[in-house]
């Protein structure tokens, strides 16, 4: 017995050691935790219990037989982030260049189907060089497995992938499939094909950081949610996201105490909207000014700017945030924001967090460049995701809702629960301007007679009470008393029973 | 007594001058530009007429159009607060010709004291002490050389219409005075229409103290004691006190009588303001007569009791003064801060935008806030960027001084840049609080401008206690409350790239310990604070302090005291961990030029591919209303002009782009 124990240890402190000394000072020299350090960091002090410590890789070609580390490249298991069970695999750089064994996929899909069956979080921390290419199709057969796993548990629990290193080729699907990928700046790209091959086949130019770098993936192409400073922050982080959300569908996602009233009145929304239509204001005042301690969690917010998308409370509930950002392209749906905004919305759904959105856009981006690029496609996403959703929907228009746009943004018509309008508001097939030049194209060169026009369609339509006569906003209220309301409309709307008919699953204009 | 008057002014001066013609009874009319359509003042006047767009020149300018408004509205007489119209004679003229009263001197009365030579010549005639120098407009730079040989460097260069610093020059040397006299006429044009500009020598160490009088329409003349306002930067008062820590009664007396001779020269009427300079040997200039009601009055008015916008009226009225010289008493000590939208960072360049948090302190009979804005209000780029002038009394200078200390850690504000952290880090100075005062205090004090790091040394006991307890309260919210008292956390305090590690220990929800390893002190602290909050009241060591809070994500910032110092908190680990992640490199910018304000270009007076030498001048921007040359701080060559002429520039853009 003394003899197994005395075994263990030293066992477990060769597994701990990942790939030895010289390794880790390589990856602490590139800025680099180690794979332990990490979740050390992301877990509460001492809750991390580790599974499958002495794995080893089955290989026996080309000599790497001779070579086992125990682990294989990947430190798994559970633990507590704030006294909450969460899944965690951390993905070793220093054995075997983290790359993914048949072993190694078995680890991660171990966690998974425990994390399934518990119904809690699972969290990926990537750093690996790709396959075990000793392995060959072992390996990739260890790749769809991950896969596999990721897609069943695809809205039953949450699955966050962090990439702290290389992640190129067949890897890139598993953060991909997941609901939120977040990159470290300057450690983290990723890409399908990396620039030596592009260089081979299309002659390119190019350095992995343009490629699929941490700015690439936040800004241009919006793979990825968040981009953090380094792995200290990125855990930080990724604590302070996984406190707004459920362990899993089967459960409401946790509440907060929350001691910033909730009748606080803020005057100055009074004024958010200016004098002026053509002004643009920050939308993010309003969010920041409604939220509790006005703490708002904002996902891909350099990605389609023009729409916001974010975690805030509500009385302590985690609230999804849906929101037109008038200061980027007057707050447009093009397809870049509705593909964000779709998928966020549909994860709220999956996950029983309500959402709250808000309102002004004057429309869809028009152009060859949208139109050829299939907005009709990708703006039914949105579209798509809000008549789907069954949580708790509330909407506040503050102001333009203008033609098809007004539709997709969470209308009464797409089941939305409560929808205000503020005084400010125009809900209207498009702006005065534009359609008394429809209306009365005959008589453009007069002037006169159409800014006559205008001005009369403006009082006519450019206001709340067209949409609110006829029941499609529920009340008009007071931009000062937004937080109150909203509160309200919340809590009432807590145990609202909605079921769509039974489908093996609808099919999203994917 | 009039029925309605005008009020030809904007922001917290007509706020101002409303509240008392409301005590008065009488009703008012406010203009207001396009910008300002729902500004505070048009809200809180009986009436408001739209002047015109934005710029000034079009509307707070627009003489025929508030004429036109005064009659319409039936206004009997026009306040023309500070700034703008106070002291444009042909204004003056234009509404005694159409029978409305003026309220505030005669043109003439303007006119001659409103021109810096004309007055000096008065001043020098009513027995006035005048500074040396060369009293006729300058026809160019070789006059200003030969002058100032004679009267002998450093020299100041103003302008002959100035004011408010606008068109003033300092020169130390023969090349600093061939530029400064080119700056003045420059500016002196845009901003007066008057190129004019004079000379005269430069009183070292000089103090700015400035007497206040009150002149009715029948011969009487009282002066209402002094106010000191030697705290300046770019040449604008932002810190005016009364009475002054450095004049005797007889020095005050004589300032006094001088200042009521020049304005029985003249035929003063109404409230007027005599500035003088005052070296160190107690000796004073005359530097100009304000014809008009001071920014810095309400310091006047909390030491006398009086109103002074009630006795403007009053005069205007004909009504003689209800009290003479020996019925004037000076009671107690008031301060002022002009709380402005700008950047102490960065050279004080004015900050437009939204004022997303607006919370000033509660007012009560030792703290008055006079602004024109509220929370939610746009702070343009059209006007002076003044949020609001915040003044505290006490029996004392000392208790003066605690009041503004206090009522500076209340005064919240977010959205733009602003002056409390530099207000509150000048007046707890400790040479301010001696007293020991001189205009080039912010020069000699705070060359640098102002970040707000400056005073982390001495404070990094409380600031750690502080971020001990914020980050325990902040944590708890989201973990699951064990509600364990006497819980210990070992935690690490980073500030400006520095590690502080410190033991917080919660002895109940209120009370905290915290154990600072450096330096092995212990400090308890006591606060009900919650995350919501902006400002944390806390009990440290027995003391009351208000600080703020603001929080941004997982990191926050504490203001109070001129300290203003970014906080992280991390566990021990973390911060061991963090000490191994390579510092950021931020990106090069030596290779641009960059707005430092908004604005806009006057000229570039460079070309693409044209060579530039460090120091020279390579863009001028004009920002509310002031002149700013952009200089190289390299020898280059210029790649790229992204800008012209006349082109609105925002903060940071790029302007120039060197190779």
């Amino acid at each position: 017995m003394q003899d197994i124990i005395r075994q263990l240890e030293k066992s477990r402190e060769a597994a701990r050691k990942g790939g030895g000394d010289k390794r880790i000072a390589a990856q602490h020299k590139k800025g680099k935790l180690t794979a332990r350090e990490r979740i050390e960091l992301l877990l509460d002090e001492g809750s991390f219990e580790e599974f499958d410590m002495f794995v080893e890789h089955r290989c026996i070609d080309f000599g790497v037989e001779e070579q086992k580390i125990p682990g294989d490249g990947v430190v798994t298991g559970h633990g507590e982030v704030n006294g909450r069970l969460v899944y965690v695999f951390s993905q070793d750089f220093t054995v075997f260049g983290g790359s993914l064994s048949e072993a190694h996929a078995e680890k991660i899909c171990k966690i998974m189907d425990q994390a399934m069956k518990v119904g809690a979080p699972v969290i990926g921390l990537n750093d690996s060089g790709g396959a075990r290419i000793h392995e060959g199709v072992a390996s990739l057969g260890g790749y769809a497995e991950v896969f596999q796993r990721n897609v069943l548990a695809s809205g039953v629990i949450p699955q966050i992938s962090v990439i702290m290193g290389p992640c190129a080729g067949g890897a890139v699907y598993s953060p991909a499939i997941t609901d939120f990928i977040f990159m470290v700046e300057d450690s983290a790209y990723m890409f399908v094909t990396g620039p030596d091959v592009v260089k081979t086949v299309t002659h390119e130019t190019v350095t992995h950081e343009e490629l699929g770098g941490t700015s690439t993936h936040t800004g241009k192409t919006g793979v990825a949610d968040l981009a953090l400073a380094n792995d200290v922050d990125a855990m930080e982080e990724i604590r302070r996201f996984v406190s707004f959300l459920p362990p899993s569908n089967r459960e409401q996602p946790p509440t907060q105490i929350c001691k910033d009233p909730i009748d606080r009145d803020e005057l100055s929304l009074d004024t958010l909207i200016p004098a002026d239509p053509q002004k643009p204001y920050d939308m993010k005042e309003l969010i920041l000014k409604v939220a509790d301690d006005a703490d708002f969690f904002e996902l891909k917010e350099n990605f389609a700017k023009n729409i916001i998308t974010g975690f805030c409370r509500l009385n302590g509930e985690t609230i999804g945030v849906v929101a037109n950002q008038p200061m980027v392209l007057a707050g447009c749906l093009d397809i870049h924001s509705s593909r964000k905004a779709a998928r966020f919305v549909r994860f709220c759904d999956c996950f029983n967090i309500p959402v709250l959105t808000f309102v002004d856009v004057p429309g869809f981006l028009p152009g060859t460049g949208q139109e050829h690029n299939g907005i009709i496609t990708h703006g039914s996403k949105l579209l798509y995701a809000y008549a789907e959703a069954t949580i708790p929907k509330v909407t506040v228009i503050t102001r333009k809702a203008y033609g098809g746009a007004y539709d997709v943004m969470s209308s009464k018509h797409l089941r939305g629960d409560i929808n205000y309008a503020w005084p400010t508001a125009e809900i209207a097939v498009m702006g005065p301007k534009g359609a008394v030049e429809i209306i009365f194209r005959k008589a453009l060169d007069d002037s006169e007679a159409l800014e006559k026009h205008t001005e009369e369609y403006r009082r006519k339509f450019s206001n709340p009470f067209v949409a609110a006569r006829r029941g499609y906003i529920d009340d008009i209220i007071h931009p000062h008393k937004t937080r109150k309301r909203l509160i309200r409309s919340f809590q009432i709307l807590k145990n609202k029973k909605l079921q769509n008919p039974w489908k093996k699953h609808g099919n999203i204009p994917l | 007594m009039f029925k309605r008057i005008l009020i030809a002014n904007r922001g917290e001066i007509a706020c101002r001058i409303i509240k008392t013609a409301r005590n008065l009874g009488i009703e008012t009319v406010a203009v207001y530009s396009e910008s300002d359509s729902s500004a505070r003042h048009v809200l809180l006047a009986d009436q408001a007429y739209l002047l015109g767009p934005s710029p000034a020149s079009k509307s707070y300018l627009n003489t025929d159009r508030i004429l036109q408004i005064a009659q319409d509205s039936n206004a009997d007489a026009i306040h023309p607060g500070y700034g703008f119209l106070s002291e444009n004679p042909r204004f003056a003229e234009m509404l005694t010709d159409n029978d409305i009263v003026f309220i505030g001197p005669s043109s003439k009365a303007i006119e001659l004291m409103g021109d810096k030579i004309e007055s000096k010549l008065i001043a020098t005639k009513a027995g006035v002490n005048t500074i040396p120098g060369f009293t006729e407009a300058l026809s160019g730079p070789d006059k200003a050389i030969e002058v100032a040989k004679q009267i002998g460097y450093p020299v100041m260069v103003k302008a002959a219409a100035g004011g408010g610093g606008k068109g003033m020059r300092l020169a130390a040397s023969e090349a600093e005075l061939l530029e400064g006299v080119q700056l003045a006429i420059n500016e002196a044009e845009s901003s007066f229409g008057d190129g004019r500009v004079f000379i005269e020598k430069f009183i070292e160490q000089p103090r700015h103290i400035e007497i206040q009088i009150l002149a009715d329409k029948h011969g009487n003349f009282v002066y209402l004691g002094e106010r000191e306002c030697s705290i300046q930067r770019r040449h604008q008062k932002i810190i005016e006190e009364s009475p002054s820590s450095f004049l005797d009664d007889d020095t005050r007396c004589m300032m006094g009588e001088q200042a009521c001779a020049l304005a029985r020269a003249v035929d003063y009427t109404s409230a007027g303001t005599v500035e003088f300079v005052v070296n160190q040997k107690k000796e004073f200039f005359f530097l100009e007569m304000n014809t008009r009601l001071q920014v810095e009055h309400p310091v006047t008015e909390f030491v006398t009791g009086l109103d002074l916008v009630e006795q403007q009226i009053l005069i205007a009225n004909d009504q003689p003064l209800e009290f003479n010289q020996s019925d004037i008493r000076v009671n107690g000590w008031a301060i002022e801060s002009r709380v402005y939208a700008e950047d102490p960072n960065r050279g004080f360049v004015p900050s437009i935008g939204r004022l997303i948090r607006h919370e000033p302190p509660a007012s009560n009979d030792k703290v008055r806030l006079d602004t024109g804005v509220d929370e939610g209000s746009e702070i343009s780029m059209f006007y002076d960027p003044m949020i609001s002038k915040l003044i505290t009394f006490g029996q004392n200078r000392d208790e003066a001084i605690n009041n503004m200390l206090e009522a500076l850690d209340n005064y919240l504000i977010s959205g733009i840049s602003h002056n409390i952290g530099l207000l509150s880090a000048i007046i707890n100075h400790p040479r301010f609080r001696a007293g020991n005062l001189t205009t080039a205090f912010m020069d000699e004090e705070f060359p640098d401008g102002f970040s707000g790091l400056e005073n982390i040394e001495n404070n990094l006991p409380i600031i750690l206690t502080l971020a001990g307890a914020i980050s325990f309260i902040i944590s708890n919210q989201s973990e699951i409350l064990k509600n364990i008292f006497d819980e210990e956390k070992n935690l690490v305090v980073s500030i400006d790239h520095k590690f502080y590690p410190i033991t917080v220990i919660r002895r109940d929800f209120e009370n905290f310990e915290v154990r600072q390893i450096e330096s092995n002190l212990t400090i308890k602290i006591e606060t009900t604070w919650q995350p919501h909050q902006r400002l944390l009241n806390a009990t440290v060591n027995n003391t009351n302090i208000t600080v703020q809070v603001w929080r941004e994500n997982s990191r926050f910032r504490l203001c109070w005291r001129g300290v203003s110092v970014p906080i992280v908190v991390r566990t021990a680990r973390a911060a061991e961990l963090m000490q191994r992640m390579p510092e950021k490199q931020p990106p090069d910018l030596s290779k641009y030029l960059l707005s430092p304000m908004p604005g806009l270009i006057v000229s570039i007076p460079v070309s693409e591919g044209e060579e530039v030498k460090a120091g020279q001048a390579i863009a001028i921007i004009d920002a509310m209303k002031m002149e700013n040359i952009l200089k190289s701080e390299i020898d280059s060559k210029i790649k790229k002009i992204y800008l012209k002429e006349g082109d609105n520039v925002a903060v940071d853009e790029v302007i120039i782009e060197f190779f």
